[in-house]
């Protein structure tokens, strides 16, 4: 059960491949009648329901928060993940029925701020699309710095520079452009905050140098989702519901719990919103965690583990659900 | 020491050095110990990128004791009025990476803090520590005028004459308590006056 959120019922309306990774997805509401009111940054959790399997994968609005006749998602092609992706470049076809959630922000502006500063790097652009559109309608102030592999890889480059011109800064890695990220911190006026999407690797460096150059830890915005990653199977009794469970090779812990008809809340399904920390109950074996949520000590204490990307290997494990 | 109570009654800290390129204390009185006091934690050099704002008081004590630190900016400045132009000059022109640094009385803090707000800073962000009076700035809710220094409980109203409670429910907007009349139903009710905020 997603928490405080409705389903809505959708029909694909348009798949348009971008490039040789990413494609593009259109949804509209089946009924014919306008999708909630969101804001830049905002995600639906997309139900891909592939023959026996159900996965739920977490996507970015790209489109802009003033249209809400339709939301448009961004896929990248991933040839070795659990196969979400893989699911929506090949099977997903126009006319389609699917289901998706209502939208959720965990990734919002802060309208206080006198700049937004934005760095994307690869796929990470998409959140920005919605933003900067919220931002340009009402005459914000931003600037948005894109780090991509290749000109013929940076996913709505073109569209970006053609929309917001000099407000735009691209980096191509094939040539060897890189960002002068201490000098871009150093020289921000006061009431600047910063917003960093992309692969944990950038959103590591770019927090690491805001705080030591002094930005505080309220204006600096980071979104990871963390793909549930595929690993060993793994059994599971769940304690409230009095259920044992297999959580196979390429299944989440949530996915599985969801399977054996137990519906604990979730929201973001990256292991950021914290909705579906779970309590150990006991266990023999170690955890593999891979959430933003939980603290290090909490990963430590072999106490919590967030069921949407975390995995266990070992000889038992019993959770309170 | 300010006693906690209602969630929008300020709550002050002590004063620590944060990472970043320039550092800005606003200070008055006391406040200056709280500045020399910190200083013992900071790092070797941490001064060279620092400008004190400070307003002495009557006695002119402590100045000394900030002259010590040798900060790369001292400003002597004989009330909050006085030093609020540079303040906003200062913060207008500043980057990312300058930390704010409050100390002394809660109607500084309060004040210096409201500046701050303006320019951008989250008030979380920002380094608060209390000391010395904790008389009050309130604003009457009824003419909505502000009066400075209030010390008593109740209060008269220095705009409307009002007799008010002074409440801790507190703008960081307005950088104000809220004083609401105490005998509205019967004026010639008149409860003891205590000072209870010195």
């Amino acid at each position: 059960m997603s928490t405080g959120t409705t389903k809505l019922d959708v029909v694909v309306s348009d798949v348009v491949p971008v490039n040789d990774l990413v494609t593009r997805f259109h949804f509209r509401r089946r009924d014919g009648q306008l999708l909630p009111t969101f804001s830049g940054g905002a995600h639906v959790v997309v139900e891909m329901r592939d023959g026996e399997r159900t996965r739920l994968n977490p996507y970015s609005l790209m489109g802009s928060p003033l249209d809400t006749r339709e939301y448009t998602i961004s896929v990248r092609r991933d040839d070795v993940g659990r196969g979400g992706s893989l699911f929506m470049h090949r099977s997903v076809k126009p006319g389609m029925e699917m289901v998706v959630s209502y939208p959720v922000n965990l990734f919002s502006l802060d309208l206080r701020a006198k700049k937004h500063l934005m760095l994307a790097g690869g796929i990470g652009i998409t959140p920005f699309m919605a933003q900067t559109a919220q931002l340009a309608a009402e005459g914000g102030n931003f600037e948005l710095h894109y780090t991509c592999r290749t000109a013929s890889l940076g996913t709505y480059a073109d569209v970006l520079r053609e929309r917001y011109d000099r407000r735009v800064r691209l980096y191509h890695d094939d040539l060897e452009e890189r960002i002068e990220l201490d000098r871009l911190l150093s020289t921000q006026p006061l009431g600047t905050h910063l917003y960093v999407c992309g692969p944990a690797g950038m959103i590591n460096w770019v927090r690491d140098r805001a705080a030591s150059l002094g930005w505080p830890a309220e204006t600096v915005h980071f979104e990871h989702f963390a793909a549930p990653q595929p690993g060993l199977p793994f059994d599971v009794r769940l304690a409230v519901s009095g259920k044992s469970i297999r959580v196979d090779e390429q299944q989440s812990l949530l996915e599985a719990i969801e399977a054996a008809g137990v519906d604990p809340p979730y929201l973001c399904r990256g292991g950021v919103c914290g909705q579906c920390e779970t309590n150990v109950i006991s266990c023999d074996g170690k955890f593999i965690h891979n959430d933003h949520w939980l603290s290090e000590e909490e990963h430590r204490s072999g106490k919590k583990i967030m069921p949407c990307v975390s995995r266990f290997e070992g000889r038992s494990l019993v959770l309170e659900r | 020491m300010a006693a906690k109570s209602i969630i929008s009654r300020p709550v002050y800290g002590t004063l620590s050095p944060q990472p970043g390129k320039h550092h800005l204390f606003i200070a008055d009185a006391e406040g200056a110990l709280a500045i020399a006091e910190m200083a013992g934690r900071a790092p070797p050099g941490f001064f060279d990128d620092a400008e004190i704002v400070f307003i002495p008081g009557l006695d002119g004590k402590h100045a000394v004791a900030l002259e010590a630190l040798k900060p790369a900016q001292l400003h002597l400045a004989p009330s909050f009025a006085s030093l609020l132009p540079r303040l906003r000059q200062t913060l207008a022109n500043a980057h990312m990476g300058l930390r704010v640094y409050l100390a002394g009385t809660e109607g500084l803090i309060g004040q210096a803090m409201q500046v701050a707000l303006e320019a951008g800073i989250d008030h979380t962000s920002i380094q608060t520590e209390h000391r010395g009076s904790l008389a009050r700035r309130m604003q009457c809710v009824h003419c909505k005028g502000i009066t400075e220094n209030v010390t008593t409980q109740p209060a008269t109203c220095a705009h409307c004459g009002l007799l008010l409670l002074v409440r801790d429910h507190y703008s960081r907007r307005i950088a104000a308590f809220q004083g609401v009349c105490i005998n509205a139903e019967d004026r010639s009710e008149i409860p003891p006056m205590e000072e209870i905020f010195r």
